[in-house]
């Protein structure tokens, strides 16, 4: 298998983990990821809050891009690059108007688009194309016993739910049971973890991430899984800070979704970039059975 | 609607927040809003905003949205879309906090200690320059020019996150990064032609 791959903004510093755990286990899993020719930023929520046809308008310039190399697919990691590259779809097809609007930029660059590039998060890849009987065979270190929390996020399923519930997602569930986790249930792992609200009004963004953690940690999650770089971020990075304002003690480990799996199917540690994450991981490790 | 809108900007915001509300693919159900409530119980940060979402529609009704543009409501929607999701009425809430950023920014009517906005903008700046959001500069300028105190606070942790790797100092260049700027200045040619 292989699929047309858009890493985002992130991936090239906060979330660069993301990428490189990505990278890794897709290979594992027979998957080879060819890179988006010279891709630019999706926009994220910034540009629908300045210009709503220009954040169409760049969003859809990869997607272009994407159709120009032959391909009707695109895998992407980050959930709010998702959120974006397939809102710019829905809105190009149930809007004229935005279909005229983005054809005219596309056009001022010399570029066209006509709709039709699937925009595909790599979790709907894994469990809808690949398949969990599939993945269940390449497991070498089954993780059993440990106890995974599942952190979607909002910009996952919401607002389209196209590949998985809006309100209740269980594909990251379903995917960690394949791989021998004991998957725990938390009432949070839909909510918001902050965002950019991080920078902009902390003390908002550290009471979502403390709701978030102490949910997590009641339900005995020996590791946190993320599928987006500012989930992950503010979740592992902004521990301390949650700590300090409720004065908890929260230490727990936060990985991306892909780097657990990448264990799970025999990757090595240190090609998954787990030496990156600021809340150490070691004992997640050692604790996976041989 | 517009006659409920006492002052000549009231009227404009109302005016404008009418029009491309109404031209959004099923903007129109905004008129069919019963009040219920679902979308500021559902909302993470409600209760830190002056208007919950709720009552954004309802003083969008009683003429009032110049007073919902300049408040701190909507640049405390982190775009989580569990109103969207949720609204018995299929309104697309989150699209309507856009729509009134859009109109705050374009009027400059931004409350004072907001920094949202700022951070907004150094995100499509950084965006022209480079095609891409380079997120050290981006967290640089706007700790800087808005929050000096967080860049002391921030520093710490900044700096676990360099030795980690996770903040490259330097910014990738696209090759087509002109054409996003190119892009920018077609959409904006015409709209002020349709204007």
């Amino acid at each position: 298998m292989r699929y047309l791959y858009y890493p985002g903004c992130s991936a090239e510093a906060t979330g660069k983990a993301y990428d490189i755990s990505t990278r890794a286990m897709m290979a594992k899993l027979d998957v080879e990821l060819a890179e988006l020719d010279d891709w630019n930023c999706c926009g994220a929520t910034s540009y629908f809050s300045v210009r709503e046809l220009e954040s169409f308008a760049i969003a859809a310039r990869n997607l272009a891009i994407a159709q120009q190399m032959g391909e009707d697919e695109l895998c992407v990691i980050c959930n709010a690059c998702y959120t974006t590259l397939a809102k710019t779809n829905r809105y190009m097809a149930d809007d004229p108007e935005v279909f005229k609007a983005v054809q005219g930029a596309l056009g001022a660059v010399g570029r066209t688009y006509d709709g039709k590039v699937k925009v595909r998060h790599v979790m709907d890849i894994l469990v809808n194309d690949i398949g969990l009987e599939a993945v269940a065979e390449k497991v070498t270190r089954r993780l059993t016993g440990i106890k995974v929390a599942p952190y979607y996020g909002c910009q996952f399923s919401r607002p389209m739910g196209t590949f998985d519930d809006p309100e209740f997602p269980t594909t990251m569930d379903r995917f960690f049971a394949t791989l021998g986790a004991d998957v725990i249930d938390y009432p949070s792992k839909v909510k918001c973890c902050g965002g950019m609200m991080m920078l902009t009004k902390a003390e908002g963004a550290l009471h979502m991430c403390h709701e978030l953690l102490k949910t997590a940690q009641d339900g005995g999650a020996d590791v946190i899984v993320a599928a987006c770089p500012l989930c992950e971020m503010n979740l592992e990075a902004y521990q301390p800070k949650v700590n300090k304002m409720y004065g908890t003690n929260f230490n727990i480990p936060v990985m991306y979704f892909t780097q657990l799996a990448g264990l799970a199917l025999g990757v090595e540690p240190n090609k998954l970039a787990i030496d990156k994450q600021v809340v150490s991981c070691d004992r997640v490790i050692a604790a996976i059975p041989a | 609607m517009t006659e409920l809108a006492t002052t000549a900007q009231a009227k404009e915001l109302h005016a404008r927040f009418y029009h491309d509300v109404m031209s959004m693919p099923g903007g129109e159900k905004i008129r069919i809003c019963q009040q219920c409530g679902t979308c500021t119980g559902s909302c993470p940060t409600s209760y830190l905003m002056d208007y919950g979402p709720r009552e954004v529609i309802a003083a969008f009704r009683a003429g009032m949205i110049d007073r919902v543009v300049k408040s701190n409501t909507i640049w405390l929607c982190t775009s989580c879309y569990y109103c969207t999701v949720r609204c018995p009425a299929g309104i697309k809430i989150t699209d309507l906090m856009y729509e009134l950023k859009r109109l705050a920014i374009k009027y400059d009517l931004l409350p004072e200690d907001s920094k949202n906005p700022a951070l907004t903008k150094y995100f499509v700046n950084s965006v022209h320059k480079h095609g891409r959001n380079h997120e050290v500069e981006l967290m640089g300028k706007f700790m800087l020019t808005k929050d000096p105190g967080l860049a002391f606070k921030f520093a710490g942790l900044g700096m676990k996150l360099f030795m980690a790797g996770r903040l490259p100092p330097l910014a990738k260049n696209i090759k087509g990064r002109d054409e996003l700027t190119k892009m920018a200045a077609y959409l904006e040619a015409e709209e002020a032609k349709a204007q």
